[in-house]
């Protein structure tokens, strides 16, 4: 499926400004971005619900820009699962077999197939009300794929369910997606669903795409401070570039340097914010301390701890670096102690991280 | 603290009272054998009843205002659904004064909007006839007809449609298999709305009548005739009970029709403007 140049205007506001996306076939992409950022209008117009305002539309190589929704053979779930409350569940998973004047018998068979698939094989004769959250998003999804299209959208389709089952859900979806090999395009506001289950995820906001990736991508090398800011957490502290060769240094506001390695297209001079996932950060002498090689090959800025958070898993400082703002250090707590006293509040450290997980960002 | 509000129970049972002490009275005096309407009862009897059947006249009206309701009210009902699903899902410019248009009638009396067509049509050279009495109706019926359909359909999951659009069903697929029948109620609330209304209508009738009469205009005028008066009474009491039990099946098929909160003011406050 491609997007080509695509914007969609309602009135005085933009919605989505000149997308241009090429999602291959048996991919599970991901359009991720805060509310109003144009993901679900993008996935109406590939659905048909909207014409787009300009730009064009390809599904197969075969442009579809004008084409109605109902002949486009692209199944759909939504957030709230628009199950038809008239019918039962196996009439609702019929639906498009009928439509398409299938025989009775394939018809039985097929959609005791999709049941089969979404793991709801005895519920045929329920009703839609009768059902759970998580039972009707599965007979949504099962009426989705029964008559077996091309492309699946779903946009939110998990929104709401409550954690647990969210969890356990993205995981059957992203099973079930790789199993029959179809192309999901997916829609969400929350990036850690995005990172679980895509191939490769386009980052939007306020209708533009800013980065397209694979989760490793997006995660590690942020094209732009929305894109690190929105997915994951991530530190931020802001300085002048000083030397620009293989490696860039960068003086911090606050004094100190940092060196990372650098984007093509950095200038001496030029203000710039360096980013640092905490989970790369280290307080150095502890033993969770893992930057290892030599000196070059590591970051290290004094400061002060100003507040620690226990979370089961990790221990998160708060470490304050002198005038060049602050930082969270995220470190597990699986390090043995060895005799020595974990850091406290007030302690003077010095926290590092290695070269090579600074991103330097322009915007 | 209990002893503040009793004023207010009693209150309101002597209000109902007054209210339908006269239909009570009504109901009462169907049963008298004589002819003149004072206390005491003269006698019980069933005769009048029985006679109903016998006059003629009475009866083809009677048969004249089932024609007319069943018209005008299957011509409300089928465009009130049109427009209800016009305005609900459809954008169109000037949304705002169709829907004025569509519910013009309720402010309107009908006495003014009676005189309006009669000047219409003699201006237009059509006869005055139970036709022009049903298209009269199916005027005033349509708004009532639109606000039941249109309240039941703003209560209806918008994404339905698109649903089924989107497994391959056309506009007039989703019409017929996904609409409809969720609609189906409040239809035949409206249309049941569109036919008391003009069943008991009088105004309209009384002026846009031609040979035949409806039946509260044949009522009316045999009301001068003192002998007729007990007939009038026996038909009026039965035309009272049908009324009746057609508000009892629509407050039974309220039950059907509230899904949601929406549809459920919507309705309400429909049948209530009717009452």
């Amino acid at each position: 499926m491609q997007l080509q140049a695509v914007s969609k205007r309602f009135g005085e506001h933009t919605a989505v400004e000149t997308i241009t996306l090429a999602i291959a076939p048996g991919e599970f992409f991901s359009l991720l971005g805060p509310s109003g950022c144009g993901k679900t209008t993008t996935l109406r117009i590939v659905a048909g619900f909207e014409m787009p305002s300009a730009g064009n539309v390809f599904l197969h190589g075969v442009e579809i820009t004008a084409r109605p929704a109902h002949l486009r053979e692209i199944g759909m779930v939504f957030q709230h699962y628009a199950l038809f409350p008239h019918l039962s569940v196996f009439e609702n998973v019929a639906f498009p077999l009928r439509l398409r004047r299938t025989q009775a018998a394939e018809i039985q068979q097929r959609v005791s197939q999709a049941l089969e698939m979404v793991r709801l094989p005895g519920l045929a004769a329920r009703m839609p009300t009768q059902l759970s959250g998580g039972q009707q998003q599965r007979v949504a999804l099962a009426r989705a794929l029964v008559f077996h299209p091309g492309v699946v959208l779903l946009d939110e389709p998990l929104g709401a369910l409550d954690l647990k089952l969210r969890k356990a859900m993205q995981l059957e979806l992203k099973t079930l997606q790789r199993e029959i090999g179809l192309t999901f395009v997916y829609v969400t506001h929350d990036q850690e669903e995005a990172l679980t289950m895509s191939d490769r995820i386009a980052v939007m906001e306020r209708g533009r795409v800013l980065q397209v990736g694979d989760p490793r991508s997006i995660y590690e090398r942020p094209a732009s401070r929305f894109v690190a800011d929105f997915i994951g957490v991530s530190n931020f502290l802001s300085g002048r570039v000083r030397e620009a060769g293989v490696e860039a240094a960068i003086e911090l506001d606050g004094g100190g340097m940092v060196r990372a390695e650098r984007p093509a297209d950095v200038t001496v001079g030029q203000t710039v914010t360096v980013a640092v996932r905490p989970e790369r950060m280290r307080l150095e002498g502890t033993p969770a301390d893992t930057t290892v090689g030599p000196d070059r090959a590591w970051n290290a800025l004094p400061g002060v701890i100003r507040e620690l958070v226990y979370t089961g898993s990790d221990t998160q400082y708060f470490v304050e670096l002198g005038g060049s703002g602050a930082v969270m250090v995220r470190v597990p707590n699986d390090a043995p102690l060895e005799g020595r006293r974990p850091p406290r509040r007030g302690d003077q450290v010095r926290v590092r991280w290695e070269v090579g997980s600074t991103a330097i960002l322009i915007a | 603290m209990r002893d503040r509000a009793w004023p207010l129970p009693a209150y309101y049972f002597a209000l109902l009272a007054l209210l339908y002490l006269p239909l009570v009275i009504l109901l009462v005096f169907a049963f008298n054998s004589g002819t003149i309407l004072v206390f005491p009862l003269k006698g019980l009897t069933l005769r009048w009843f029985g006679q109903l059947f016998a006059t003629e006249a009475l009866m083809r009206s009677l048969r004249n205002s089932l024609l007319v309701a069943a018209g005008s009210s299957l011509v409300a009902t089928v465009l009130a659904t049109c427009g209800a699903i016009a305005f609900v899902r459809f954008r169109f410019k000037g949304k705002g004064l169709f829907i004025t248009v569509a519910l013009l009638p309720l402010y309107v009396p009908f006495v003014v909007l009676g005189v309006a067509l009669l000047l219409l049509f003699s201006t237009l050279g059509i006869p005055r006839s139970l036709l022009t009495i049903g298209a009269a109706h199916s005027v005033v019926a349509l708004p009532y007809a639109m606000l039941i359909v249109t309240a039941r359909l703003v209560g209806f999951d918008p994404h339905l449609e698109e649903a089924a659009m989107s497994l391959g069903a056309n506009y007039w697929h989703t019409l017929r298999r996904v609409i409809l029948p969720l609609i189906a109620p409040a239809i035949v609330a409206a249309w049941l709305t569109a036919f008391t209304v003009s069943f008991d209508e009088f105004a309209i009738a009384n002026l846009l009548v031609g040979r035949e009469p409806t039946l509260p205009v044949y009522l009316y005028s045999q009301l001068r005739m003192t002998a007729r008066l007990p007939l009038v009474v026996a038909m009026a009491a039965v035309v009272m009970v049908g009324t009746l039990s057609i508000f009892l099946a629509l407050i039974w098929l309220r039950r059907v029709v509230v899904r949601t909160p929406a549809s459920a003011a919507g309705a309400t406050s429909a049948l209530t403007a009717r009452a």
